[in-house]
């Protein structure tokens, strides 16, 4: 029961002042659903779990991935990934580059042909080359999609990553997001103020702030 | 054991990053301490190199018993507080009566690049323009005034100091003017002008009454800066400033150059009563502040609408910031004319035939002196870049910011006059069996260079977005790669900006190239004011033309590298 992502007695302060407490077990595919206002510390969680945490706060608890503690880690060797509302796909590197800048290992070829494949699920096929500016906001959240999960991460962060996409993209790249995330079996903590990507996921919600 | 703060990082690896901004602080302001000390040692009498170790105040009564004392100090105080009150209120008249307007984009695109061109250029370009017997003159005679030769009278070199005065406010305007409208971006100043219209304010009176004090708030450190600079300037001051007796800081470099090493007990007395004069005035423009503050809020409370102040400002505004843009200009064009002129006999307003005879003939001097300017230049920009964007990464790592206080440190090189600290540098190069030469020079350079690009790069660094950071560190990168193959490429375009104002900084150096080098290091810009006394007009036309090309020349670079390299990433074209 040690696989997945484990918030034990997680507690954030910002300047002495408590700001959120959560306690939670996420399974690998399971997706745990975190709303509530605007200032209820919902991104800073994220912060906290990717190691980003801003000076003013102060954090206490662990968090503890496939049974291995990673609260003292730095970020890089942590293995969670995250996608925010915004691509931020690297705008001086092509769309192929983007994808080899997350993935590791592996001989030229060899990488090559997993960014072409992971394009082609995506029905990107053959954009590698492209400019990340010239590709529409569904095309890039794929890419952004892609790129994260290339990097091979055992868990897998979601900060508001829909709100940016009209309502058309919206459930689709929602879906296509749960469905990696599920296939390949990751534990995933979605941050949203949208109920109706809490709806999409069907997991448990848990509510911050008053 | 279970709950432990989240931790920073590793504790040697932020001790070194720690440490980086001290490292930049020492060697910035390391230099200008030392000189400071090299600056009063010998303003009281020791000075063991010319075997004087006696302390006295015999320097200052030589100094106050110096004839031309109290001229020198009423030029130093008239010229600083002229040139910066009137550059400030053509900036000021300018954004308030003509800012979000097409005639106002114009202007600035005109001011922007003249900010790089060197003092000493621009001075040059001036005087060539309203001497007796320059453009403006030739261009009137002799149909107008019937001049058939130059008149006698004292147009530059006035012994009021006019000229001077006039020739820093034309290379002040731009630079205030810059960094008021850097500050104007977090001013919210379009809603505050929309708000005020809406009650009933004409464009000068809302402006000033809504916009103003938010933006002087934040140009405060550059206007001291001015006024520091304007008191105390040299090479500006030998070209265009009287002789008899000259203003104080060109007094204190006679002094220094002078072969008696005693001399040099009464130039560091000088160099102190300039530093002095400065710190009074800076004080003395304090208190202005306070007062113009309180008339203003006054103002402000009284409510009045004031519409007919557009009516006189805005012409005056848009008049005089074009005349200091055009003079200039056409003071640059005028040294080109000149270092290609053949015969040019008086009255004519251009030259009877164009030779390239005056560039052949200084080529070996121009080309030896580029050199040596450019390879000052480029070390100090590079030492400069490098040390700035460390202290930037310190800053991003260790989470701590840059304080207010330690702003004023940075602008500390540029608060004390050079011709306080400089003539220390040079004694205590001399005490110390030092030699004088390329090394001090570049050392000296990268004090003022600093400054310059820290405040340029500043902002470009802070503004890039630190999500990129979070993605890529969770991607599995390291710091030092997020560096390298994010955030430098990404900034690549304001990393090249910063490094061409520095080198332009660098480029236009007179006194630190003169005193740091002992007189041995011949750069394009010592060598041009060496010429002023001279007053051979092809010669100082081909070194002024060769100034402006070396400072314009990185900036093209700087514009056009990064649109090459990025021209297929429309994302980096903002």
């Amino acid at each position: 029961m040690d696989n997945g992502l484990h918030l034990k007695a997680v507690e954030i302060c910002r300047g002495g002042q408590p700001l959120l407490q959560i306690d939670a077990q996420v399974a690998p595919g399971e997706i745990l659903t975190v709303m509530g206002p605007s200032g209820s510390g919902k991104s800073t969680l994220l912060s906290f779990l990717t190691g980003h945490l801003a000076p003013a706060f102060a954090a206490t608890g662990q968090v503890v991935l496939d049974g291995s503690d990673v609260t003292a880690q730095p970020p890089e060797h942590r293995k969670i990934g995250i996608l925010f509302q915004d691509d931020l796909l690297f705008p001086h590197l092509s769309v192929g580059a983007n994808l080899a800048f997350g993935l590791r290992g592996g001989t030229k070829s060899e990488r090559q042909k997993t960014i072409e494949t992971a394009l082609s699920d995506v029905g990107l096929k053959g954009f590698e080359t492209r400019d990340p500016a010239t590709l529409s906001g569904g095309q890039k959240a794929r890419v952004a999609l892609m790129r994260v999960l290339l990097s091979d991460p055992k868990a897998l962060l979601l900060d508001e990553a829909f709100s940016g996409l009209d309502t058309d993209r919206r459930a689709q790249i929602r879906d296509l997001t749960f469905d990696h995330a599920r296939k390949k079996n990751l534990p995933v903590v979605m941050v949203t103020h949208d109920i109706d990507d809490a709806k999409a996921a069907g997991g448990r919600v848990i509510q911050l702030g008053p | 054991m279970t709950d432990r703060a989240v931790r920073r990082p590793a504790s040697a690896a932020r001790s070194f990053w720690g440490a980086l901004p001290l490292l930049t602080l020492i060697i910035m302001i390391g230099p200008v301490l030392a000189g400071l000390l090299g600056t009063v040692l010998p303003a009281f009498g020791y000075l063991p190199a010319a075997g004087l170790g006696a302390f006295s105040i015999t320097p200052f009564t030589d100094l106050f018993a110096w004839n031309g004392i109290w001229a020198a100090t009423r030029l130093s105080v008239i010229t600083g507080f002229a040139a910066t009150f009137l550059s400030l209120a053509i900036v000021t008249l300018l954004m308030a009566g003509w800012s979000g307007t097409r005639a106002f984009r114009w202007l600035e695109t005109l001011l922007s690049p003249l900010l790089s061109v060197p003092h000493a250029a621009t001075a040059f370009g001036i005087a060539f323009l309203i001497a007796p017997s320059g453009w403006i003159a030739r261009m009137i005679s002799p149909w107008l005034t019937g001049w058939e030769r130059p008149p006698d009278v004292l147009i530059t070199q006035d012994p009021l100091g006019i000229a001077l005065t006039l020739g820093l406010v034309t290379k002040e305007v731009p630079f205030l003017l810059l960094m008021a409208l850097a500050a104007k971006g977090q001013s919210a100043s379009t809603q505050r002008m929309r708000v005020a219209q809406s009650l009933g304010y004409g464009r000068v009176s809302g402006w000033l009454k809504s916009v103003f004090p938010v933006i002087y708030a934040q140009i405060r450190l550059p206007v001291l800066v001015v006024l520091a600079y304007s008191m105390s300037v040299v090479d500006v001051a030998m070209i265009l400033g009287p002789t008899t007796p000259p203003p104080l800081s060109v007094q204190v470099v006679k002094w220094m150059s002078d072969p008696d090493l005693s001399k040099r007990l009464i130039a560091s007395a000088a160099a102190l009563w300039q530093l002095a004069l400065v710190i009074a005035a800076l004080g003395v423009w304090w208190i202005g502040e306070r007062i113009t503050a309180r008339l203003g809020l006054a103002w402000v409370e009284r409510g009045t609408r004031n519409l007919h102040l557009d009516k006189t400002t805005r012409p005056l505004g848009i008049i005089l910031g074009t005349l200091s843009a055009l003079s200039v200009l056409l003071g640059l064009l005028c040294l080109g004319v000149w270092s290609v002129a053949g015969f040019w006999g008086y009255p004519d307003a251009l030259p009877q035939s164009l030779t390239p005879k005056n560039w052949a003939r200084h080529w070996p001097d121009i080309s030896d002196s580029l050199i040596t300017t450019l390879l000052i230049a480029a070390l100090s920009v590079a030492v400069a870049v490098t040390l700035v964007i460390a202290c930037l990464e310190a800053e991003h790592r260790t989470g701590r910011s840059l304080s207010q206080k330690a702003l004023w440190l940075i602008y500390a090189p540029l608060l004390i006059p050079q011709i306080a600290f400089l003539p220390g540098v040079q004694t205590g190069l001399l005490m110390t069996g030092a030699t004088s030469g390329l090394w001090p020079v570049t050392l000296m350079h990268v004090v003022f260079v600093l400054p310059y690009v820290f405040l340029s790069l500043t902002d470009p660094w802070r503004n890039w977005d630190p999500r990129i950071d979070t993605i890529a560190r969770s991607l599995g990168t390291s710091p030092t790669r997020v560096l390298f193959t994010l955030r430098l490429p990404m900034l690549l375009r304001p990393i090249l900006t910063a490094a061409a104002v520095g080198f332009a900084v660098s480029v236009g150096q007179y006194l630190p190239t003169l005193l740091a080098g002992g007189g041995r290091v011949a750069t394009l810009t010592t060598e041009a004011v060496a010429l002023s006394s001279g007053g051979d007009r092809r010669a100082i036309g081909a070194f002024g033309v060769m100034q402006t090309l070396a400072v314009i020349a990185p900036f093209a670079i700087a514009t056009l590298l990064p649109y090459w390299m990025w021209r297929n990433r429309k994302g980096l074209h903002g």
